[in-house]
């Protein structure tokens, strides 16, 4: 393309930006002198600024572009960085280690603000994980998912209040009450795909919290729960900030866990089941796989997950209402299964943090915040559209008729 | 046998029977109900009427009518698709294995503590499935992903997951569709091998009338629901009744 129509397009998109900001960035009503503003000069920001950005905008499309032709023309997929780690022992061994130490020293360097965000990033993850599941790698979309981590919050909630029963009394009730409550969403939805799926389960995750916010002698209302007692350690007393490192190794001990756990989940064969379900439902009953039965245990195993989560939030914030557990969150939870890229559990621990931590450390652009937020977000997906890592699923690797494994 | 979609009837009365080691073939114009015929028998839709009786090798007998697809999957009757329905997404080697899923055991306590039943059992699962492409002659594709075969191969993976689920009943629905001459004939040596090596009987729709009439010991006719016609080969290709059906009234004479 010759230059003089690059800089033709560039003026027609700074153009239409100008016209598009006009409103708000030029016009202000003076309310104090009662006068109308016109501020130029921003007008002039604009356009010159999108002028600009729109070189760059299109550079980096012609730069994906050649990407995808390269792998067309059988040069392969190129690996991520993240799989390449994880190929390489060598690296990936001292990487990990060198992680973990990074994940243990962390809480006893910084602030108590910067373990709270961190104890929230690492909930995420589990959310994630659990999302993943179904979402991810059963393919069914589920939008009410913050349903099952309102039922893990308010089962330790309310049989504290109520029975005095302690945190790692809850933890696991907390998680097997996810599990049935997965179930018994799981129940009506079996026939349900795609549009469908998602519009009964975001409603089903309206109904609970609609009875939680209603049911005033049940879970208190929309005041909530509060003086829910943080988890213990055979009676020690901890200060504040030792119990905000100590939730810190809880969760991350749990986020682990979780990873474990689904990794080895995914690696089977009911994990095998799940992504037979979710290329092509006909195809997998027909070849004798109970259709019922792979979808339950998906929601059911990805609801455990919430509950999990549930519990250790309510212990963290020691306070619980409903609107902790609005639609929102559920989206929230789905961008960073999306984000992350789907299916792939690295991908979902760094959507989780980067959806997490991201908020978080943008407050320094104040009112900006959301928009940055939304502006990223944006990007990922024209440039990264399977997600911060996409297309890792380890595939079972047959490595000839005498070996015969991973 | 007898199936209705609100006024419609799709499959009318239609009266088949398969002897064991017997390729039967069901042959018709578009549209005629032999898919839906299919669909009746491996339990994805429910017949209106009639019954659907199996009987195993291991002796008995059963009605399979109304059963859910996997349960008649484990029963020993398997299937392929008209269009090809494949895992894309998953290897060549792992859709067999999703075929073998129904002789597998391991749950959820299996996936995660691995013990050593479950790890051999999966080694073994993996290792059936090899040696099922090999049969099939897919070997050489095992790694890759099952959307990058070639067309003939993604048909015949279809067989090669069908056979992994132990059938003794193979229902094929158009594997010869958009099949060159030459596949055609490998897909012809193929089955008949199936036959005598994998002791299984095989049911058929095809609307290739060479690979029909080379293949089957008998054929059915069905035409807007019905049956028309059966009987060996032979006595089909000159039957006035069929050759009405495909080619029309005025060709009879």
């Amino acid at each position: 393309m010759t230059p003089l129509i690059e800089i033709r397009k560039s003026v027609l998109v700074s153009i239409w930006f100008m016209f598009l900001t006009f409103p708000i960035m030029v016009i202000r009503v003076n309310t104090v002198e009662n006068v109308v503003e016109w501020r130029w000069h921003n007008m002039i920001a604009i356009g010159a600024g999108s002028f600009l950005l729109s070189f760059v905008w299109r550079y980096m499309i012609r730069r994906k572009e050649q990407g995808i032709r390269r792998q067309r023309e059988g040069a392969g997929p190129r690996l991520s960085i993240f799989q390449r780690i994880g190929q390489e022992r060598r690296i990936f061994l001292p990487a990990l280690t060198l992680l973990a130490v990074a994940v243990v020293v962390f809480p006893f360097l910084v602030s108590m603000y910067q373990v709270n965000i961190m104890t929230t990033a690492f909930m995420y993850i589990m959310l994630g994980l659990g999302l993943n599941i179904v979402v991810g790698v059963a393919g069914l979309l589920d939008l009410g998912y913050v349903a099952f981590y309102a039922v893990g919050a308010y089962t330790y909630a309310l049989l504290n209040h109520h029975f005095g029963l302690n945190f790692w009394v809850c933890l696991p009730i907390g998680a097997a009450l996810g599990a049935g409550f997965g179930i018994l969403l799981g129940f009506p939805v079996l026939r349900l795909r795609g549009d469908y799926l998602a519009i009964v389960t975001l409603g089903f995750g309206e109904i609970i919290r609609l009875v939680l916010e209603n049911w005033n002698e049940f879970s208190f209302g929309p005041s909530g729960i509060s003086n829910i007692p943080r988890p213990g350690l055979f009676g020690v007393a901890f200060s504040l900030e030792a119990h905000a490192r100590y939730i810190y190794f809880i969760v991350v001990a749990l986020a682990v866990f979780t990873i474990f756990m689904v990794n080895r989940l995914q690696n089977s064969r009911i994990g095998r089941a799940w992504l037979a379900l979710r290329e092509d439902e006909i195809a997998c009953q027909a070849m004798g796989v109970d259709k019922t039965r792979t979808k339950l245990t998906a929601f059911a195993l990805g609801a455990t997950w919430a509950g999990l989560a549930g519990v250790i939030f309510a212990a963290k914030t020691t306070f619980i209402n409903p609107a902790s557990f609005t639609i929102w969150e559920s989206i929230n939870i789905l961008c960073i299964v999306v984000l992350g890229g789907m299916g792939s559990i690295t991908g979902v621990v760094l959507g989780a943090l980067v959806l997490v931590l991201l908020p978080e450390y943008l407050r320094a652009f104040a009112e900006y915040r959301i928009l940055t937020f939304g502006v990223v977000l944006v990007l990922m997906m024209v440039f990264r559209p399977g997600g911060i890592v996409s297309n890792v699923r380890r595939t079972y690797q047959f490595e000839g008729p005498d070996s015969g494994d991973k | 046998m007898s199936m209705d979609f609100g006024g419609l009837r799709a499959v009318d009365r239609l009266d088949l029977m398969i002897h064991r080691g017997e390729i039967v073939a069901l042959i018709g114009p578009n549209g005629a109900g032999k898919t839906t015929f299919f669909n009746c028998i491996t339990g994805l839709y429910t017949p209106t009427e009639g019954d659907i009786h199996i009987h195993p090798p291991g002796g008995g007998s059963k009605r399979i009518n109304g059963l859910k697809p996997n349960r008649v999957t484990e029963l020993g009757l398997a299937r392929t698709f008209q269009n090809i329905r494949l895992f894309q997404q998953m290897t060549v080697l792992e859709n067999v294995m999703i075929g073998r899923h129904c002789r597998l055991r391991s749950g959820i306590a299996g996936a995660v503590f691995r013990p050593p039943h479950t790890v051999s059992e999966e080694r073994q699962a993996a290792m059936d499935s090899y040696r099922i492409l090999e049969k099939i002659g897919l070997e050489s594709f095992v790694n890759d992903l099952a959307k990058n075969l070639p067309y003939g191969a993604q048909r015949r993976l279809e067989i090669a997951r069908a056979l992994a689920t132990e059938p003794f009943l193979l229902l094929l629905d158009e594997p010869a569709a958009g099949m060159n001459p030459h596949e055609t004939h490998e897909l012809d040596q193929l089955i008949l091998r199936l036959r005598e090596t994998e002791n299984v009987s095989i049911l058929l729709i095809e609307h290739d009338m060479k690979l029909v009439m080379s293949l089957s010991d008998r054929i059915y006719v069905m035409d807007y629901g019905r049956k028309i016609a059966e009987g060996a080969p032979g006595r089909i290709k000159n039957d006035p009744v069929v050759i009405k059906a495909y080619l029309g009234e005025e060709y009879v004479a």
